[in-house]
């Protein structure tokens, strides 16, 4: 854009200085304030304190299964968005349209409805509860229900981070490929993922994020089970109402911490490729 | 091009940690609670487990969950192995009976005391020195005067509160409900914030200063009073109140299943025992236990009990005329 087009909004010096102030001054009340109180609180009452408070061994059991929900759910999305937006950026199918909705749709649906819904197909008085009471499996109220309502959740981070950048690379490499005599699976190996890799690390982490701090959708089907079904943010949420403000805030810096690290991932993939900032 | 290499190792990873989170050993059990008793129940599965050990050798544990009571009967509802229910009122233990067949339909007389191992009422928190010089039902409606309580409709403490306004309107004006509608709609009409469940209205009223009155069960406005200092709040005992059972029940289906009857009936039973009724006592609640109730009489002053049975008929009833969709509940909420 050269300077002799009409002039943005904000080329004015007092404007862009309001602007600015603005969001400048918005980011850091709404966003840099409370996370700084996290941090702050929970270090209040002294590293010890804090370390102690980490290892309540409640809140130990919740990190731990925080972590091995997120072991599970994380590569089985990764898997999901890898082939969805494969599918959708190098093929021609019938429902295709259908399909890119479908993979949107968790994103725009209340994570409570995950969770109730759940509930009413594998619940005791849902579709196939009573079928799996009777074998003895459990799936509600256990591990199970967590990572599924975590899958919910986060089903279109990895297709929604790599898609756009699969589309808009086109086939040509991979077909250069195949006419060169590369299998399928090859090409999608050394053509296609290489191409979007660091988006689909941004991906992988922003799945791990939410994951790690999924509250409405698991707190439904978890049971809310102290030392035994409860995740890092249910445990939080716990530790908070029952007056204990320095543990709620110790446990909340893991998942700050987490937030932090995404972050920081992603500044880096955009160093490392700019093309997957678009995504 | 750099091959691909984090997906199977993360791949591998979660394989490796499939194993289910939650394993269902014989010697466990889970009671399934209401939301503001976690304290409470902390420390009695403690000393439950600690005097167990020293009797029978045998390691138990008792495993919690809380939340609001109808959100636990839903759950357990849809599989949440419950083996025994600890509920702070008793349409939410049964809806277990009603409507799974989870629970025997005479669940009342398993127990002593209507199967309720404890009661409380609900009191009143003021700012300290009670600067509005509240003291009893009647001067909650006065204009002067800001109350904070949960929203009856999802909370059994906001109900008890409902309907503890409500028998005292009756009482005072003989029996007449017009003047006891009215009554509850100027209370209604006094609360600026309804929370969904009652430590929600504590934090409103303590924390964001909101309201002159916070009303509450009596064990949760000694725990109030503890946790935020006797130089922000004092309690007060209403003269008259209403008495609030805590019911509890063992989950037949449940305990069938798993083999853990005598457990879980073992359980239930020591929060009857001297020990378990010491300990309930020291949380708040009133007892059965006379002696314990003697030795602790600064702290239970005497109150008149008035109840759901006597003044409404039963919680059946209770429900079907103030809460259900279009009681009387909705008709002041809607005039208010």
């Amino acid at each position: 854009m050269t300077s002799r087009q009409r002039p943005r909004v904000g080329d004015a010096p007092v404007t862009r200085a309001l602007i600015l102030g603005f969001a400048i001054a918005a980011s850091a009340l709404l966003i840099g304030g409370p996370l700084a109180v996290i941090f702050a609180e929970a270090f209040k009452p002294g590293v010890a304190a804090y370390l102690a408070n980490l290892g309540q061994p409640d809140t130990l059991h919740a990190i731990g299964l925080t972590v091995a929900t997120a072991l599970l759910a994380v590569p089985i999305n990764t898997a999901f968005g890898i082939a969805a937006a494969w599918s959708i950026a190098k093929f021609e199918f019938p429902g295709k349209s259908l399909l890119t909705a479908l993979i949107e749709l968790p994103f725009s649906v209340s994570p409570i409805v995950a969770g109730v819904a759940y509930l009413f197909v594998y619940g005791a008085q849902g579709w196939f509860g009573p079928w799996l009471q009777e074998h003895g499996i459990k799936v509600m109220f256990a591990y199970p229900a967590i990572v599924l309502a975590s899958l919910f959740v986060t089903a279109p981070f990895v297709a929604r981070e790599i898609l756009p950048l699969m589309q808009a690379q086109g086939s040509q490499e991979e077909e250069a490929a195949l006419t060169l005599g590369a299998s399928g699976f090859r090409t999608l190996w050394s053509v296609t993922l290489p191409n979007v890799r660091w988006a689909l690390l941004y991906g992988v982490m922003l799945t791990n994020a939410r994951v790690m701090g999924e509250f409405g959708a698991v707190s439904v089907v978890s049971g809310n089970i102290r030392g035994v079904t409860n995740t890092l943010p249910l445990q939080i949420e716990l530790l908070y109402q029952d007056y204990n403000s320095a543990g709620a805030f110790a446990a909340a810096t893991v998942l700050a911490g987490i937030a932090l690290l995404t972050i920081a991932a992603k500044i880096v993939v955009e160093k490392m490729d700019p093309d997957a900032a678009r995504g | 091009m750099r091959p691909f290499f984090f997906g199977p190792t993360l791949l591998a990873l979660g394989v490796a940690f499939a194993s289910p989170a939650h394993a269902a050993e014989p010697n466990t059990i889970l009671n399934v609670s209401y939301d503001v008793g976690r304290e409470l129940f902390a420390a009695i599965d403690k000393q439950f487990s600690e005097d167990r050990k020293a009797k029978t050798g045998e390691e138990v544990t008792v495993n919690q969950s809380h939340a609001g009571t109808s959100k636990q009967a839903r759950a357990i509802l849809e599989g949440l192995e419950a083996d025994v229910v600890t509920f702070n009122q008793e349409l939410d233990v049964q809806i277990l009976a009603d409507k799974g067949q989870l629970v025997a339909q005479d669940w009342k007389s398993k127990f002593p005391n209507n199967a309720s191992p404890f009661y409380s009422l609900p009191a009143f928190v003021v700012r300290a020195g009670n600067p509005k010089g509240v003291k009893n039902w009647d001067d909650l409606v006065r204009d002067d005067v800001k109350v904070v309580f949960p929203n009856p409709k999802t909370s059994g403490n906001a109900r008890y509160t409902y309907l503890a306004a409500y028998a005292f309107a009756l009482k005072t004006n003989n029996g007449d409900e017009a003047k006891a509608d009215a009554f509850v709609k100027k209370l209604l009409a006094n609360v600026p914030v309804f929370d969904t469940g009652g430590r929600g209205s504590t934090t409103t009223f303590v924390e964001r200063g909101i309201g002159d009155v916070l009303v509450t069960f009596e064990a949760e406005t000694a725990a109030v009073k503890k946790e935020y200092g006797a130089d922000k709040v004092d309690v007060v005992v209403p003269p008259v109140s209403l008495l609030a059972e805590f019911p509890v029940a063992v989950v037949d289906k449940v305990v069938d299943r798993r083999g853990s009857r005598a457990l879980a009936t073992d359980y239930l039973n020591y929060l009857y025992s001297p020990k378990g009724q010491e300990i309930i006592a020291s949380f708040n609640n009133r007892v059965a236990d006379e002696a314990i109730m003697e030795a602790n009489k600064d702290r239970f002053p005497a109150v008149e009990l008035l109840t759901v049975d006597k003044v409404f008929g039963g919680w059946k009833k209770a429900n079907e005329v103030h809460f259900a969709s279009g009681g009387k509940l909705d008709q002041v909420f809607v005039g208010r």
